[in-house]
């Protein structure tokens, strides 16, 4: 009896909503909102989640014909895992944001269109010239742009301004070549009476991902990872190599921890006083701000044959898989967010680097920069920055150059040797892309 | 004749009942897991399709490639010494732990849950811990080296020593789980045995070696199987403490496989990885169910 009133109460509506389909087939397929599923993916603290459904309401008030649901994906690693097999069950998301370096893989397995194909007026185009040309390099091969930046980042120097001051140095002036960052790293390196080392001078992190930190070393001794199409690598460059003995001479002169250096233990290690000058992501600024008890400064990545520093981060992609009108939606959407005013509300958020010169020239991000000059830093930095390092196959090929590079910083291999190996297998796994 | 009748037709309904009750389970499992393993079999023998380029046959090459790929190797051998090591000291552990926490002594609820504690808490949550545990200069372990006058040593971040730490890590998740098994087992054992043994005199030790082991090892034959499987499939504290490295001296198979499955995208020669890794553990298995299952004294 029970289960038979039930039946019915679940067929009747049904029925129902059967019958008006039908009736109304014609028009309610005119009224779908068009589905813009989106994931994200958040590698920085702050409360992202709830500035990215603001972003969504506020464009959806906008455009009533489009639904955007932002999905959290996770760290960026897990993200392109759900849309790469998403991608290869044949339902991708219709954007998503993923690191720039992926964007060879996501080219190789065909998953994503390139943008140029929606830049039909001079605004559009005018909107893709508008970003800050550093971050296109990571954006675009071939002659086309597939990702249009959105969370990008880089790398500078954080450096304790009490410590440089005990060390007879000047607070106000970091150290801005190799040899003065050597000379400071020196001065900044304390030991107890036993010899043990209880402050080091400087501490460049290598868990992880090690290469992009290894970029901080390679541009300005103006050495270039990977060619433009992704095909080629010059990890042997002897100019890459001296960066190399560079990174590794610093640990072989006690004043740089020895061995890997945890990444995410770093700014903690800075907090703590463990070390004078850090290297990590312009991302860890909000993290350092509010948690140092002293005086800090921001500063650019000291130089040697030149400055320079590799960018990082997320760009805007748009699926393959998904109708001309969801990819037409997700266009307008990615338009939409990037631009100056929201663009300059997401850095402010996060700690990214704002996109475009024109979010640095909003009212928002102007204010910003004059209480708070240290967040400028990075993008005085775009001007000389390069694109992060990115072949096809590549996360394989960077596994070869981490592998390397950790095998030269705990001794296990001379960094010529630990080079000339990483090109080996670089050269063998990128035949394939020539 | 009729009789014969009636009794297969009752035969082939109880059949088909067998089979109805079983159908769900069955699907599930099907669905879940034989499946995926056969198409898993399938796939080792294609290379990777890659965009609109679908696989072709290869044949064996995912498994010559296999036995050239240096990493692999070394994710072998890591992965042997990493199960030599949380095997026998998470089954010692969780034994001795299951004999003090059984003995009626002050506080025993207590310490029967921070023993079980770290089996409750998440992987991940557990390895961000110890991240800052193994931490040169002010982590947990640096201040007590340092205490008692030992140099800093870099825990993570030095060859030597990634492979032990995260080992260790391994073996003080695994151990509270165990001893969970122990007590149970413990808790079931007739008390007259120990009275018996009192009234014998019989040493504790004694008592221990020809009572409480021999009667626990149907729990240590589950204990081990359990044991030998996570040895090969706990890796999540990897992904936090070292990511395989440095240069790869903490690599386990499990995380190898990971990242050439999903950062590489070579899904064909995972594929050859899983099966490799599938037969072993199921020769593992089997070698304990069939062969150390006769050697165990069941009450």
């Amino acid at each position: 009896m029970k289960r038979k009133t039930f039946v019915r109460g679940l067929a009747l509506p049904l029925l129902a909503a059967g019958g008006l389909f039908a009736a109304g087939t014609g028009l309610v397929y005119a009224q779908a909102p068009v589905e813009l599923q989106f994931y994200y993916p958040v590698a920085v603290g702050g409360p992202i989640a709830k500035t990215i459904d603001g972003f969504a309401a506020g464009f959806m008030k906008e455009n009533p014909g489009v639904k955007v649901s932002p999905i959290y994906a996770g760290t960026y690693q897990e993200t392109i895992v759900k849309a790469l097999t998403a991608h290869k069950s044949g339902t991708p998301p219709v954007t998503s944001v993923l690191l720039s370096t992926d964007m060879f893989t996501l080219i190789d397995e065909e998953a994503i269109v390139p943008f140029d194909d929606f830049v039909k007026t001079a605004e559009d185009k005018a909107w893709l010239g508008g970003f800050y040309k550093a971050f296109m390099m990571n954006s675009q091969t071939g002659g086309k742009t597939w990702g249009i930046p959105f969370q990008r980042s880089t790398v500078v120097m954080y450096w304790n301004k009490e410590l440089f001051k005990e060390a007879g140095l000047d607070p106000n002036k970091p150290p801005a070549t190799w040899a003065e960052l050597k000379d400071a790293a020196t001065k900044l390196t304390r030991k107890d009476a036993s010899g043990k080392v209880t402050q080091w001078g400087v501490q460049i992190p290598s868990s992880g991902f090690p290469y992009w930190l290894f970029q901080t070393l390679t541009t300005p001794n103006d050495a270039i990872l990977a060619n433009e199409a992704g095909t080629a690598v010059k990890f042997d460059d002897p100019k890459v190599i001296e960066a190399l003995q560079y990174w590794v001479d610093l640990g072989k002169a006690g004043i740089h921890p020895p061995g890997v250096v945890e990444w995410g233990t770093t700014p903690k290690d800075f907090f703590e006083k463990k070390a004078a000058i850090i290297y990590t992501t312009t991302g860890n600024l909000t993290n350092i701000k509010a948690n140092a008890k002293f005086d800090f400064g921001v500063g650019m990545i000291p130089g040697n044959k030149r400055k320079g520093s590799p960018t990082g981060g997320g760009n805007f992609y748009i699926f393959k898989k998904s109708t001309p009108a969801q990819q037409d939606a997700a266009f307008k959407f990615v338009k939409w967010i990037t631009q100056p005013e929201r663009a300059a509300q997401w850095s402010m958020d996060t700690g990214y680097v704002a996109v475009s010169p024109a979010a640095y020239e909003t009212d928002t991000l102007r204010k910003y920069g004059r209480d708070f000059p240290a967040a400028l830093v990075a993008r005085d930095q775009l001007p000389v920055s390069v694109a992060e390092f990115s072949t096809h196959d590549n996360q394989r090929v960077t596994k070869a150059l981490n592998d390397g590079l950790q095998a030269a910083l705990t001794g296990s291999k001379t960094p010529a040797q630990a080079m000339q190996d990483a090109q080996r297998e670089a050269d063998r796994i990128l035949r394939a892309s020539k | 004749m009729r009789q014969g009748t009636t009794a297969g037709s009752s035969t082939a309904r109880e059949a088909a009942h067998a089979w109805l009750l079983l159908l769900p389970a069955l699907v599930l499992l099907v669905a879940f897991t034989h499946w995926p393993a056969v198409s898993t079999l399938v796939d080792s023998f294609y290379s990777t399709p890659k965009g609109s380029r679908a696989g072709v046959w290869v044949g064996l090459e995912n498994y010559q490639v296999m036995v050239g790929d240096p990493v692999f190797w070394k994710a072998v051998r890591n992965n042997l010494w990493f199960a030599g090591a949380t095997i026998p000291m998470s089954i010692a552990l969780a034994l001795v732990m299951a004999l003090w926490v059984n003995e009626r002594i002050a506080g025993r609820a207590f310490l029967r849950m921070a023993y079980f504690t770290p089996t409750v808490l998440p992987m991940i949550a557990v390895a961000n811990i110890w991240l800052f545990f193994y931490t040169p200069q002010y982590g947990l372990l640096e201040q007590i080296t340092g205490a008692l006058g030992l140099p800093s040593h870099n825990w993570l971040g030095s060859p030597a020593t990634a492979l032990g730490a995260v080992t260790l890590v391994a073996i003080w998740k695994e151990a509270g789980f165990f001893m969970i098994f122990y007590l149970a087992a413990l808790q079931s054992l007739n008390p007259s045995l120990r009275e018996a043994a009192a009234i014998e005199g019989a040493s504790r030790w004694y008592f221990f070696r020809r009572v409480q082991w021999p009667l626990l090892m149907p729990t240590t034959l589950f204990v081990l199987v359990n044991a030998f499987i996570n040895a090969f499939r706990m890796v999540d504290h990897l992904f936090v403490l070292t990511r395989g490295g440095p240069d790869n001296a903490s690599i386990l198979l499990l995380y190898h496989l990971y990242e050439v499955g999903f950062s590489f995208w070579d899904t064909a020669y995972a594929s050859a990885i899983t099966v490799v890794l599938v037969v072993v553990l199921a020769g593992i298995a089997l070698f304990q169910f069939f062969v150390l299952d006769r050697k165990v004294h069941y009450k």
